[in-house]
């Protein structure tokens, strides 16, 4: 993979000293978007006169001297499950196809106070239900290292667009491994900060308790300049904590003397053997640079993926009720009856996915089995969470691969169950509510990337960004 | 349940009756969002945001003055706000619930364990227990016009936060439950909480009522929805016993079921059975995190909190008010009634007459002219000076009325009421020479009446007071012409 466009914080300081202008960014973007979209299907939406427009003012306002942000004119694609004022937002979904935004997320609004500029809104699973942007009720994302394969999901048209360099950065969503699986898959840099750093306000919720913003870029350091200007509470989101009192950007990059412990439970059955010996060179190569290696294991990760299968169905059944089809949403055309409109909305307004996790989540939420999904899962989710503490007590960091295999092959995992395995070591990191980031670290026999993901203690971003950085200088 | 008393049986039957009361609490902006709460005069959809519209991505973030008045409102239910509590979504559908779930508290709410003393029009007293009080988003406001094929739905109600108090089924007869209701919206409004204004919706009852042959057994309950005066919830309690009783007298059963009150014919009728009970999936709301009282916060409650009405009804019953006079007063306004009730309390000796001008003369006059202001240190002027002028034989009784009213009207507090008054022509004759005269005159002008009194028939002594007052416009004291009278007659 080509590098166009250098590191974010070179482009920045090309556009304020005038050696490149917030328009040559923006049109590279849409060109490049131009040009690979249609073989990739990355981008579901080009914002391409509200774009240029932006790009017009910050370089009016560089040309009169005035400040135009830590961003200025950088070009950035966001999933399309974020609120984009005055854009359409789809959640790659048919329920919210053609859904104006009347507000901007959070996110969105602190970048472009920064001067970033959203070119476009890349594809998903739909509502972020999947693990290869094959649930989007559209078309299917392909991989930039191979056509015929997955780009991961759901933020697959975040990763593939940062692997085809379509703009420096992207932003994504991760419930469950939603950034960090395709990143692996794509071979870029996929962060997933502690839950709660960012704010979630205007991104189309999928499951509250574990959702979290995050970044696709090429480096760690991009990944925290983002990262910092994101970052931190927000009034219209009261699950947001508040930020680091120093800079992400001014990271330490060291990984002699750290603390890392080698998560046992991820090397287990069903782990491809590639993947392994890739994750194993570079845990070596943390040892010869000091860092202190040893297995740590936690009992209870084994039981992840089904406490994520009963909490964030139960979350996202009741957060997707209020697509009834009566105001904003896809209303069925035809009904006799409130019930039956209802009833037609949601049933052609959702796609397959939806539709089994929203049965699902409503099944472990009804009554007489509340107790013996919902409330038995969120107490093995605290003892979890409590593994995680003791663990950190011994360790800077944990490590382990992103996902078991590299990316397959569209259509190879049809059945459903299958599909939620993908998520088996990822997920950990969203019901505890700490920061995780997958770094590429090599490419199997097929050329396809390989993730190493290396998770940290709540609200220890700023040491997790800078082990980031540390470890991709031990891969150059 | 404790076994209920024989005093309360109707026929061979024992009603129990628990209530559910909503009060809208009086925040500027909604539970949730940042809308504006005051949709009296608003019109339809315009108090609404990205979050009681459920939009996608809109988070709902609490709205910490909503915390403050239900933490209040716990004191005034005779408990103190628990210091863990936390919010729940409870799941259905319907176009008024944008998000397709309702945000309240399910099994930690933030009130638990009060108890009110009600009073009841024998003069005796009972007390009820509260179970429970939660705060949650009121829903929007649809409206089924007739034949249309239509319904229309208004979001500027939705968010409304409200606290919701559940009794426990305590009350036997619907004078309890009315007196339950009343002393409710007493409280609520002592408190500060809520507007409480029942025609605008700001408290709602909910009352369950159920028969039973056993004191020690309940029977099968009806919930009677959305009752917005005393006398609906008496008349609803009164409607269901009766019906209840008729069809188990019938030999049949009492269905578990939502009813509403058609308040024009004066009955209830079925609204939803309980087959149609939804199943409402509560789980806690991971949007919100649990609300956490300290100790501080809690003192700063308790240290603002103002009197209530069973501690004014204790200092007004030392001023020998009746209890109806007192009752009435406490009706009155927040504002007027706290204010004027310190003065009362002060001034013990003429407590009740100024009861009697707040009752009568007071509070019908500013309810017709609402754009006035009559602030506590005016009327704290006003009626000293009335009641001195009055006490000095200055003002008629007749003279009271105009001369308040006059006052109520003042832009500032009157600092010579005797001026008014003079103003007015309402200061009486006292001059004793001036008065001997008129009498004199009215003597000569009634020689029969004068005669017929001095014979001994004193009925004939009020036409000649009568004449004297007519006689000096009305200004004359008729008391101190009497006595004149009295003297130039030799009775």
């Amino acid at each position: 993979m080509t590098e166009v466009w250098g590191s974010i914080g070179q482009l920045v300081s090309d556009v304020q000293s005038g050696k490149k202008s917030a328009q040559e960014l923006v049109e590279l973007s849409l060109s490049r978007i131009k040009e690979f979209n249609p073989e990739y299907d990355a981008i579901i939406s080009i914002l391409e006169e509200p774009a240029r427009k932006r790009a017009v003012e910050i370089d009016e306002k560089l040309k009169k001297g005035e400040k135009a942000g830590r961003l200025a004119g950088v070009p950035f694609i966001a999933k399309d499950n974020f609120l984009v004022f005055g854009a359409e937002t789809t959640a790659a979904s048919n329920m919210l196809k053609g859904f104006v935004a009347p507000y901007q997320s959070t996110a969105i609004e602190r970048l472009e106070s920064e001067g970033a500029i959203c070119v476009a809104k890349a594809n998903l699973d739909a509502f972020a239900h999947g693990g290869s942007t094959e649930n989007s009720d559209f078309f299917i994302t392909k991989n930039p290292h191979d056509k015929t394969r997955v780009a991961g999901g759901s933020s697959g048209g975040s990763a593939a667009s940062v692997a085809l360099s379509l703009a420096p950065f992207a932003l994504g969503t991760d419930t469950g491994g939603s950034i960090r699986q395709p990143a692996s898959y794509c071979g870029v840099v996929g962060y997933k900060p502690t839950y709660g750093l960012v704010s979630r306000s205007g991104v189309v919720a999928m499951a509250s308790s574990t959702d979290c913003i995050g970044v696709f870029a090429r480096r760690s350091e991009d990944v925290a300049l983002v990262l910092d200007i994101m970052s931190g509470e927000d009034t219209l989101d009261s699950t947001t904590i508040a930020r680091d009192s120093s800079a992400y950007t001014d990271l330490e990059n060291t990984v002699k003397g750290k603390k890392v412990g080698v998560i046992s439970e991820y090397f287990g059955e069903g782990l491809d053997a590639q993947v392994k010996a890739s994750v194993d060179s570079i845990i070596e190569k943390l040892k010869l640079a000091g860092a202190e290696i040893q297995e740590v294991s936690i009992p209870s990760i084994d039981l992840a993926l089904a406490i994520y299968y009963v909490v964030v169905p139960a979350e996202l059944s009741s957060n997707l009720a209020r697509h009834d089809g009566q105001r904003y949403n896809y209303s069925a055309p035809d009904f006799k009856t409130l019930q039956e409109s209802y009833e037609q909305s949601r049933s052609q307004g959702f796609g397959a996915e939806a539709k089994r996790r929203i049965m699902m989540g409503t099944h472990v939420l009804s009554s007489g089995y509340y107790d013996a999904y919902y409330k038995k899962a969120q107490t093995v989710r605290t003892k979890l969470i409590n593994e995680f503490k003791a663990a950190f007590e011994r360790v800077d960091f944990l490590v382990g691969p992103v996902a078991p295999t590299t990316a397959f092959k569209i259509g190879a995992n049809e059945d459903p169950v299958a599909m939620y395995l993908q998520d088996i070591l990822t997920v950990a990191a969203n019901l505890v509510g700490i920061p995780a980031v997958s770094i590429p670290c090599g490419f199997d026999s097929n050329s396809l990337p390989i993730g190493f993901q290396v998770m940290a203690a709540q609200k220890d971003d700023r040491a997790l960004l800078g082990f980031s950085k540390g470890v991709e200088e031990l891969l150059i | 349940m404790t076994k209920v008393d024989e005093k309360y049986k109707v026929g061979q039957y024992y009603p129990t009756i628990g209530i559910e009361c909503h009060v809208q609490l009086k925040t500027k902006t909604k539970l949730f969002g940042t809308a504006s709460n005051e949709a009296r005069d608003a019109e339809p959809n315009t108090l609404v945001d990205q979050v009681c519209f459920g939009m996608p991505g809109a988070l709902p973030v609490l709205n910490a003055e909503a915390v403050r008045l239900a933490a209040k409102a716990a004191y005034a239910l005779g408990t103190k706000p628990q210091k863990f509590s936390k919010f729940d979504r409870k799941h259905y559908f319907y176009p008024d619930l944008p998000k397709g779930y309702q945000i309240s508290q399910y099994d930690q709410p933030i009130i638990l364990d009060g108890s009110i003393t009600i009073h009841l029009d024998d003069n005796s007293i009972k007390t009820i227990h509260i179970t429970r009080a939660h705060m949650e988003e009121d829903a929007g406001k649809s409206t089924h016009p007739s034949g249309a094929d239509y319904s229309l739905v208004d979001l500027n109600r939705a968010g409304t936060p409200l606290l919701e108090i559940v009794s426990e089924p305590e009350i036997h007869n619907s004078a309890e439950a009315k007196a339950y209701a009343k002393e409710l919206w007493l409280r609520m409004k002592y408190a500060g909480v809520s507007d409480v204004d029942l025609y605008h919706g700001n408290m709602r009852f909910d009352v369950n009522v159920s028969v039973s042959k056993d004191p020690n057994k309940f029977g099968t309950r009806s919930e009677t929805k959305n009752l917005n005066s005393f006398k609906s919830v008496e008349r609803a309690v009164d409607y269901e016993i009766k019906r209840q009783i008729e069809l188990l007298e019938k030999g049949q059963e009492v269905v578990q079921e939502t009813r509403g009150w058609l308040d024009d014919k004066q009955k209830t009728v079925s609204q939803r059975s309980k087959e149609d009970a939804h199943d409402y999936r509560y789980f806690p709301d991971p949007d919100i995190p649990p609300v956490v009282l300290d100790d501080e916060y809690l003192a700063e409650i308790e240290k603002d909190l103002p009197i209530m009405p069973d501690e004014w009804r204790e200092k007004l019953q030392g001023c020998e008010l009746d209890r109806q006079l007192i009752e009435t007063l406490l009706e009155f306004q927040v504002e007027a009634s706290t204010d004027f009730l310190s003065l009362l309390a002060a001034e013990k000796t003429t407590a009740k007459t100024y009861a009697n001008w707040i009752v009568n003369v007071e509070t019908p006059f500013m309810r017709e002219h609402t754009g006035l202001v009559f602030s506590s240190e005016s009327r704290q002027k006003a009626y000293v000076g009335v009641n001195k002028l009055v006490i000095e034989g200055k003002l008629s009784s007749n003279g009271v009325n105009s001369l308040l009213i006059k006052l109520f009207q003042m832009e500032v507090p009157c600092e010579d009421v005797e001026a008014v008054a003079e103003e007015l022509g309402l200061i009486q004759m006292n001059d004793s020479g001036v008065l001997e005269k008129i009498v004199e005159q009215v003597i000569a002008d009634n020689p029969k009446p004068a005669e017929d009194v001095k014979g001994g028939e004193m009925k004939a002594i009020g036409y000649l007071v009568g004449q004297v007052m007519k006689l000096s416009q009305g200004k004359a004291n008729p008391a101190e012409a009497q006595k004149i009278l009295r003297a130039k007659l030799g009775v």
